[in-house]
């Protein structure tokens, strides 16, 4: 009566199998590794760059223990940490600035492990130590930004239609408002925008002759999914400054966007060039002597604003005109650089649109200066202000000023990683030193390993033969989950840990339920193979109900847990299913395999069944 | 070994008054400490910043107080952790200031004091995202009571259903009552760990219900009362219910021992959860199901109409 058909060992066999195989590389550890990966088009990761790479680590005496492609990405082992950042700047120097060389840390069981995908589990920051971010997009500031662009580009397309125009005013959140002077007039702007500026509603009034325009419902919505993708392209690029190997860029949300980069050692700098969101803005400098004189004297005139300026005497005010002529939206690159008399130089190449905007700008405004404006959370300040020489077409622009290399270094590598959308906040940050991620691993696997020996010593003391079963079915639900984990590549973190533990206590539940069933059926007068059996059908009921409701529990943390009570979430569901399979499945296939074949069976061994004397 | 050798059934629900008495008395407890005392909630919910550094030898407290309020952030925590070289900073989060300048900031007046001390940890959290966590964590809890009642109410019956999740609402409470009493820190994890108990202790009432149920379908018992079928279903299930939350009991003591200060809070929770957990099942449970009026004909409903034949 107790036997299974051959398939059911089969099925067990089977998910034994597979188990082991994806538990095996988390035994393996991790080898250093220097990860070489490329952004641009004309930078490959192919066989060649392998070579060169090679023979360059070759040459300086480094012999890497192995290189491997994957993906888009170059990655090469090294046998200790020390040859890994020795090989990181060698390969830094020979590459250049147009690859991106990270340190990583690599899965070192063997090669065809790698092949069957299976890969260690993926550890949370909180294990392997780094930086989480939460960011928020200011969608206001978005479209703020927008109407600012309009404005512009309307003050554009009446000027080169020569249409005279009074004001541009922002009447609302999202509406304008020019001022033209006659019907002719207004009737030829609304004609030309319309065919120009397609995402607008226009309305006009003929007895003020006002032209209104607002953005199309559609059209807001499109800006904040907009800004949300373009901000996280700006953080991609931005990130791979950072060198980091395998960073986690993701909307969360409307408005928000997870930044996740493991192993970041320099978290400050980290912190820095994420927390920045520098725009950068081109605006004509006012420097008519009385005006400047009226600003300094507290009075700043209508549609002027007075901003520092940084420069070797120090911080000096400036006067600026309020029209943002050019945005970072414009730029296409930005690199460091000297200047003809040595100094450090800022050189920016824009994009079309933008080089037919400077090249009327210089040719407009020669002998006159301009600003470069860097606003960084709503403060402005004036990188530099160069006397416009001569018209500047082609759209190349080379900055230079009050910089030194370093200085310049920073803004052209903000100005490269492309501007922001929008300007984001950070609302939720975690740092976690990489010490303490090891210290955290450690003490989340002694307190499953002591639990789990706890068991299973007072498992095998108690229920004996049976317990023993029960002891490796629960093992067997160990190996179960850290191969689903491992398979699902699903991030392991510390509260993830703590729900294999907790896993681990509950799932002996179903064990223990079995077994007392059993010892009942025996203490009944039941003969051995008929109670293993009512045993098991017994307790299979509870244990479904029992598992359901701790499964509706765990569900619903996944739901609306975020952070760590998701990691929670993930482990305990999968858990409950994995106990499921082991304690019901595997624990029975045991017990049939031991006892089922026995016909005559008198005994079983499964502690003390105390029988009352009087019955 | 067989540690319960219990010889006749114990008539737990004629210690229904008893236990419903203590039961209200700490209920009441904890919901007078959780008004009165309030929870200790962690800046994941209140938004501010939490540092956590250490330093080579044993750090002055007093002097690391004394750099960070030079800040003038607002009332700032500092306080050991564990060690006498780790230490916890607290800072409430202020307007203007995003964290990543408060927390550099902080590093570099400790630096200025000892060149030695070391970041390992920060956690900043805006004041929006706390007030959300809290509406999470409220529907969550409803949602898990919800899901729970309707599945025990289709599987066993709705009186059973509503005095399991008062029994486990009644654990809840009481372990939020004593991180409100003993003002231990109340985080999301320990937020995990009390949604962990409320799933794992209707687990037990579950067990017991089961039996409930097979009783009143054995025609031994047919002429019992409903207290005495209970009082057989307990006894019987009693040296489970030791055995499994002792096991549970062990894993979670070997986190509460082992597991570090990151998983501190977490396991004291589910450590008073489980016990209470016994409690409430077996005594609290059950008593408000016979209160409510179960009967042998609530059950015997959903068997099967040719098993009926037979009896």
């Amino acid at each position: 009566m107790n036997r299974f058909p051959i398939w059911k060992y089969l099925v067990i066999a089977v998910v034994l199998i597979v188990s082991t195989i994806y538990t095996l590389p988390n035994f393996f550890g991790e080898t250093p590794a220097v990860q070489i990966s490329s952004t641009r088009q004309s930078a490959t990761v192919d066989t060649a760059l392998m070579a060169r790479v090679e023979t360059v680590l070759q040459q300086q005496g480094i012999k890497p223990a192995g290189l491997f492609l994957d993906g888009n990405s170059l990655k090469v082992r090294f046998n200790d940490p020390d040859t890994q950042i020795k090989a990181r700047d060698i390969i830094q120097q020979a590459l250049g600035d147009t690859y991106i060389i990270a340190l990583n840390l690599l899965a070192a069981s063997p090669e065809w492990l790698s092949k069957l995908h299976a890969n260690p589990m993926f550890l949370g920051l909180d294990l392997r130590g780094g930086v989480h971010f939460l960011l928020e997009v200011d969608m206001q500031a978005a479209v703020d930004k927008t109407m600012e662009r309009y404005a512009g580009d309307i003050r554009r397309e009446l000027k080169t239609a020569k249409i005279r125009y009074g004001a541009i005013k922002r009447t609302g959140n999202t509406a304008l408002e020019v001022q033209l002077r006659d019907q002719e007039t207004l009737n030829a702007a609304a004609d030309k925008l319309a065919r120009s500026l397609p995402s607008l509603t226009f309305s006009s009034d003929d007895q003020l002759f006002r032209l209104s325009l607002a953005l199309k419902p559609e059209e807001i919505t499109r800006i904040q999914s907009d800004a949300v993708s373009q901000n996280i392209t700006t953080l991609h690029n931005r990130v791979n400054e950072l060198g980091v190997a395998e960073p986690v860029i993701q909307q969360a949300g409307p408005s928000r966007i997870v930044v996740q980069l493991p192993g970041v050692q320099d978290t400050a700098k980290a912190k820095d060039i994420l927390g920045r969101t520098a725009t950068l803005q081109v605006r004509m400098v006012e420097d008519d002597p009385s005006r400047v004189a009226e600003a300094m004297a507290g009075n700043v005139p209508t549609g002027y604003e007075l901003l520092d300026e940084a420069s070797s005497q120090g911080i000096q005010k400036i006067l600026l005109k309020k029209d943002v002529e050019l945005t970072g939206d414009n730029i296409n690159s930005a690199q460091p650089g000297f200047d003809q008399n040595g100094g450090a130089s800022v050189d920016i190449g824009l994009d079309s649109t933008g080089a037919e905007i400077f090249r009327s700008l210089t040719a407009e405004n020669i002998g006159k200066r301009m600003a470069m404006v860097l606003v960084e959370k709503n403060k402005s300040e004036v990188v530099t202000a160069p006397v416009i020489r001569s018209e500047i077409g082609g759209g190349r622009v080379q900055i230079s000023g009050s910089m030194n290399p370093a200085e310049a270094n920073d803004v052209a590598l903000l100005l490269r990683a492309g501007s922001l959308a929008a300007p984001m906040n950070i609302i939720e940050e975690r740092t976690i030193g990489p010490s303490l991620g090891k210290e955290n691993i450690e003490k989340g696997f002694s307190a499953t390993l002591w639990g789990f020996a706890a068991i299973a010593v007072f498992m095998v003391l108690y229920y004996r033969v049976f317990g023993l079963i029960s002891v490796a079915s629960l093992g067997v639900n160990l190996f179960m989950l850290i191969a689903l984990l491992s398979m699902l590549q699903a991030t392991l973190t510390l509260p993830g840990i703590a729900a294999i533990a907790l896993t681990l206590g509950m799932a002996i539940d179903a064990n223990v339920l079995i077994n007392e069933r059993i010892r009942e059926e025996l203490r009944n007068g039941v003969p051995p193979q008929s109670a293993i059996q009512a045993g098991y059908a017994h307790a299979w009921a509870t244990i479904l109900d029992s598992n359901v409701t701790t499964l509706i529990a765990g569900i619903a943390l996944l739901v609306f847990g975020s952070g760590p009570v998701r990691g929670f979430a993930v482990v305990h569901c999968l858990g409950i299913l994995t106990s499921m399979f082991s304690a019901v499945l595997v624990s029975r296939g045991i017990v049939n395999l031991w006892y089922g074949r026995r016909r005559r069976l008198t005994a079983v061994s499964i502690g003390q069944v105390w029988k009352p004397e009087t019955k | 070994m067989e540690f319960f050798r219990i010889k006749r059934d114990i008539p737990f629900m004629s210690y229904g008054k008893l236990t419903t008495a203590i039961s209200l008395v700490t209920f009441i407890l904890a919901v007078f400490f959780l008004f009165s005392k309030g929870l200790n909630l962690s800046v994941e919910f209140t938004g501010g910043t939490v540092m956590e550094v250490q330093y080579q030898q044993p750090a002055n407290l007093a002097d690391i107080r004394h750099r960070v309020e030079t800040l003038k952030v607002g009332e700032v925590q500092v306080q050991s952790l564990g060690t006498s070289r780790d230490v916890l900073i607290r800072l409430p989060s202020k307007e203007g200031t995003s964290s990543a300048k408060l927390s550099e900031q902080v590093m570099g007046l400790l630096k200025a004091g000892d060149a030695g001390v070391q970041l390992r940890k920060v956690e900043f959290v805006g004041p929006s995202v706390g007030e959300e966590l809290v509406s999470h964590g409220l529907t969550a809890i409803l949602l898990v009571c919800l899901g729970i009642v309707i599945y025990l109410a289709l599987r066993f019956e709705w009186r059973l259903a509503v005095s399991a999740i008062i029994a486990n609402m009644h654990d809840v409470v009481i372990i939020i009552g004593c991180f409100a009493l003993f003002q231990w820190e109340f985080s999301l994890t320990v937020l995990a760990g009390v949604l962990a108990v409320l799933g794992y202790s209707v687990n037990e009432s579950v067990v017991v219900f089961d039996r409930i149920r097979e009783n009143f379908r054995k025609p031994g018992m047919r002429g019992r009362s409903t207290a005495e079928v209970i009082d057989n279903a307990i006894t019987s299930t009693i040296s489970r219910t030791m055995i499994t939350h002792g096991s549970t009991e062990t894993v979670v003591l070997a986190m509460l021992l082992f597991g570090g200060p990151a998983l501190h809070g977490f396991a004291m929770a589910l450590t008073i959860g489980i016990v209470f957990g016994i409690y409430s099942s077996v005594l609290v449970a059950s008593p408000l199901a016979l209160a409510l009026g179960v009967k042998r004909e609530h059950m015997i409903k959903i068997v099967k109409p040719k098993e009926e034949a037979v009896v």
